[in-house]
């Protein structure tokens, strides 16, 4: 295949990487155009979305980069959660008096990593686009550098981010030594029947260093801290998007690179989902903040579609990408709902700032409840139906036996105490003082997608599935 | 015409036109309250009109689905409703109750009054769809956000200790449902259907089924709520508001007995007639046991939600009969006690909202102050005792007469039950109506006003319809009970 028609594969990630160098160096000559390179990158980020919804599917530089169905499936979602972070994210980081144009462009450079990932198809490609959508990540959360809490989160994912890195490499080289190739079709063939002892330790190693980037329990150490101390519009964008990306790129690895090894590390992602499920839901009782409670409840989460992916199916494989694809609507929704709330120009982070707010502000309040509710799964909302496909596909694979699956969901009802005492505080207290009026745009955002858990979903979902299964054939599952 | 669909989501209309008063009027102002109020009503007697229509329309001479609605969903799920003989009553008992609740709550709920009727109406929709809903996810949605509402009803507008029963009765629920999920998931993926009318004719594994039994019990049993997992039902009964506690009893619990019989009975035969014995001892121990408890008790609302326990001890016993009669009993039970239990709470109701005490030792002597209430009051005891000529004895002579030649065991011993709930009943009666006013503060109790003789009289109307014609509800759920029946007696081999 020739250069151009490689180009035309990659499509997505050279309007990313063009328009990011662009609005840049149109940032660093006009600093005063801040918002309008916000609205550049939106528009960047739209064009890319719409390069890799109907761009041409195949193959690039040798395999190292794959456009296909679950590329474009994942691209899509992920440049438009991006896009919709950054009018949430500027307007937040003007209010408090940073007026950067380099917020969006880094969002942009994090999505063009992301891209990267999910149509990775070495192990050279899916490092490259883990660093960069990382190394995007480390600067976004640490932005707000006045604060003392941000610079601290900023520091501390850079340290553990790179520690992950590091298991990443490793896992890759031990990964190439044993199998000759870092190509993940090559490496399929070289663990075709059975992969040699070498090559499941890099595997291991890599399995670990994912793991941290979706923050799977035990890797999970930082994300509390960090979704703490980072800006909430931040948060409301790495809880999101870099998730599905890492997981898309886990199960591309898994199945395209180890669909021999599929016995070894089938129980390593049960093990991986369920100890995530049970330590998000335990240790979310303690927590008091709000950020602090959302980044257990995502770990949870993160587990349940590990839980999905373990199954090792096409149906595991749309399962994950349903759940994570609802999931993301919720995690963001919720936190562009915790931009909007000030009480006198303090944000309102712990459970108990949050007395009353259905009084004060029905519809933030409303909204907050439907996430929490779809977070914890329960009917109509979308996160049920999250949840309902990631078992049935677990349950369908014979991945889980009825005593996992009982372990699995009845984490949920765990969890849902600290829902509910969230949903208490909003409904049943008393508010002590009157919150600030809510910036339109976070609002806007905010309950937005929470009419997306409910009602549009209910149509949505029709289409979502159709998507998502097209997405899932093109791993080569069965 | 959908009508099944009609009747499941014209609640919902009341919620838009109440949303949007929200919207253009203020929230706290009397002319908005009253409007949204009238709404609810209206609403709630429009659906009774339609779900009555219904019956009306019902075919009883078919065992099948009438009124089917499909239409294709998602992954493989379809949006099916209908009814047949064993539901079609229950969509009507909703329906009937709901503007009661509504017309009960009218002075008594003071704050956030539009969001109690928005509550009440989503409630009512979930309650049908239960009862319509024949996919089984689409049966579980229902189901399982109906814990939401009702969790709002009694966390807002609940008494002293309302957060503590809200959430106790969300989180006992929610792990019951939760087990029911995984097993509906597992039922999904064996028998690659969701539809209800094709598992019912589907045959699990033995093996299988003993699971699936004991997921789709853990959660039926709670709602029931059978012994030993039924303390979350006194605690949400005291603490709710009365119109929360008579769709409480009134309608919700009946959603575990509608489980037993839509699901553990036809789906899993073989495991139902396992644990039968089960059942029974459960049962009994219900009747005997709460029926003490309830003897015990010092606030008139538990006592009679300790009744509500041993009453649907005879329901579970009944279904588990796997006769007839028993069935037949079983479901005239849980209707006659529908509209038995949620009238004596809106009679506790009537008192509490005048002396804002629902302790028996305040009471006394009320017959001499308040003579139709006294009379309303003892016609409901009286059904709730299981006196012939009301409705209360028909359901409870059924369950025993069918349980009899299976066990006779178990009737000997739930019939105690009947001798004891005339005890805790009649003692409840004597100490809180007659004797003579000793609390000075009971001097100037008013008795019934129009509105609440308005909200009786149909109560009072059907439990006596009911108890001496009991045969046009018999009518309507021959069929359905009899092939239910004989599948089942098919299937175990008897």
């Amino acid at each position: 295949m020739g250069f151009s028609a490689d180009l035309g594969l990659a499509a997505p990630e050279l309007v990313l990487a063009i328009g990011a160098l662009v609005l840049l160096v149109a940032g660093a000559f006009a600093p005063k155009a801040s918002q309008a390179v916000g609205w550049a990158s939106v528009l960047v980020l739209a064009a890319a979305a719409f390069e890799a919804a109907t761009g041409p599917f195949g193959r690039a530089f040798t395999g190292g980069l794959i456009a296909d169905q679950a590329s474009a499936f994942a691209q899509v979602a992920i440049f438009a959660s991006s896009a919709i972070s950054i009018p949430l994210g500027q307007r937040w980081f003007k209010r408090q008096g940073v007026d950067n144009f380099e917020f969006p462009v880094l969002i942009v450079l994090a999505a063009l990593g992301m891209g990267m990932m999910v149509s990775a198809g070495d192990l050279i490609s899916l490092y490259v686009g883990v660093e960069l959508h990382s190394l995007a990540l480390y600067v976004l959360a640490a932005m707000h550098r006045d604060n003392a809490k941000a610079s601290e989160a900023g520091l501390k994912y850079f340290v553990l981010g790179a520690l992950s890195s590091g298991l990443l490499l490793y896992g890759a080289s031990l990964v190439y030594g044993f199998a000759g190739s870092t190509v993940f079709s090559d490496i399929a063939l070289a663990v075709k029947g059975g992969a040699s002892t070498g090559v499941l330790f890099g595997l291991v190693f890599l399995i670990c260093g994912l793991g941290f980037k979706v923050s799977a329990a035990p890797f999970h150490m930082w994300t509390p801290d960090v979704y703490e101390g980072a800006p909430t519009p931040v948060v409301a964008f790495f809880a999101a998007a870099p998730k599905l990306a890492a997981m898309v790129l886990f199960a591309r690895l898994l199945s395209q690179g180890f669909g021999g090894a599929i016995v070894q590390w089938q129980q390593v992602l049960v093990a991986l989902g369920l100890i995530s499920v049970g330590v998000g839901a335990f240790a979310g009782l303690a927590q008091r903040n709000l950020k602090r409670l959302w980044a257990y409840s995502s770990i949870a989460n993160v587990g349940y579609a590990i839980i999905g992916l373990s199954a090792g199916t096409a149906d595991g494989v749309q399962s994950m990408l349903m759940f994570m694809i609802l999931y993301m609507i919720d995690v963001t929704g919720f936190f562009a709902c915790l931009t909007a709330l000030t009480r006198k120009g303090r944000a309102m982070e712990t459970i108990d700032d949050m007395a009353g707010l259905f009084k004060e502000q029905p519809g933030i309040a409303l909204a907050m409840t439907a996430f929490s509710l779809s977070a914890l799964g329960l009917p109509p909302f979308s996160g049920f139906f999250g949840k309902f496909y990631v078992f049935k596909a677990a349950l369908e694979a014979g991945v889980l036996d009825e005593v996992a699956a009982v372990i699995g969901l009845v984490g949920s009802v765990v969890a849902a105490f600290y829902y509910l005492r969230l949903i208490k505080v909003m409904w049943f207290d008393e508010a002590k003082s009157a919150t600030d009026a809510p910036p339109v745009e976070a609002k806007a955002i905010g309950v937005g997608l929470a009419l997306f858990t409910f009602p549009v979903v209910m149509i949505a979902l029709h289409w979502l599935d159709g998507a998502a299964v097209n997405a899932a054939h093109a791993f080569g599952l069965t | 015409m959908p009508i099944l669909s009609l009747i499941t989501y014209a609640p919902l209309i009341g919620v838009a036109a109440i949303l949007a008063l929200r919207f253009f009027g203020k929230a706290e102002d009397p002319g908005t309250v009253r409007a949204a109020k009238w709404i609810a009503l209206v609403t709630t007697i429009a659906t009774f009109a339609l779900s009555v229509l219904l019956v009306v329309q019902f075919n009883p001479a078919t065992s099948g689905f009438q009124f089917v609605e499909e239409a294709p969903w998602f992954a493989g799920l379809h949006y099916r409703m209908g009814v047949d003989g064993i539901s079609v009553l229950f969509v009507l008992l909703t329906a009937f109750l709901m503007p009661l609740c509504i017309a009960a709550s009218w002075t008594s709920i003071q704050k956030r009054v539009l969001e109690y009727l928005i509550a009440f109406l989503i409630l009512e929709t979930l309650v049908i769809g239960v009862f319509c809903a024949l996919d089984i996810i689409l049966f579980y949605i229902f189901f399982e956000f109906g814990l939401v509402p009702m969790f709002l009803i009694i966390g807002i507008w609940g008494g002293q200790r309302r957060v503590y029963a809200a959430f106790k009765f969300f989180l006992y629920t929610l792990l019951g449902s939760v087990l029911m999920l995984a097993a509906i998931l597992a039922m999904i993926g064996v028998s690659h259907t969701s539809s209800i009318p094709e598992l019912m004719t589907y045959h699990f594994s033995p093996g299988l089924q003993t699971w699936l039994w004991l997921a789709f019990f853990a959660s039926f049993a709670v709602k029931m709520p059978m012994w030993p997992v039924h303390t979350w039902l006194p605690d949400a009964h005291v603490e709710a508001p009365t119109a929360g506690s008579v769709i409480l009893a009134g309608i919700l619990l009946k959603l575990g007995g509608y489980g037993f019989m839509r699901f553990s009975l036809p789906m899993f035969p073989q495991a139902s007639q396992m644990f039968t014995p089960l059942i029974f001892a459960l049962s009994v121990i219900a009747v005997v046991y709460t029926s003490l408890v309830a003897f015990r008790q010092v606030d008139i609302k538990k006592l009679i939600a300790y009744s509500s326990v041993a009453h649907m001890g005879f329901v579970t016993m009944g279904i588990f009969s796997g006769t007839a009669v028993g069935e037949q009993g079983a479901i005239f039970q849980m209707l006659s006690h529908g509209v038995i239990s949620g009238a004596l709470f809106l009679c506790v109701g009537v008192v509490y909202d005048r002396m804002h005490t629902r302790e028996i030792a305040f009471y006394g002597g009320l017959v001499n102050r308040m003579p139709w209430y006294a009379a309303t009051f003892m016609l409901f005891t009286m059904g709730n005792v299981g006196l012939p000529g009301t409705s209360g004895f028909v359901g409870e002579i059924l369950t025993m007469t069918g349980t009899y030649h299976v066990s006779t065991w178990t009737v000997f011993v739930a019939a105690t039950g009947v001798i004891f709930s005339a005890m805790y009943a009649l003692t409840l009666y004597r100490r809180v109506v007659f004797g003579t006013i000793t609390n000075p503060k009971l001097q100037t109790i008013a008795d019934l006003d129009w509105r609440e003789v308005a909200i009786f009289a149909p109560l009072i109307a059907s439990t006596l319809v009911l108890g001496v014609q009991p045969g046009t509800v018999f009518n309507l759920t021959q069929a359905s009970v009899d092939h239910l029946v004989a599948a089942y007696q098919a299937a175990i081999g008897g």
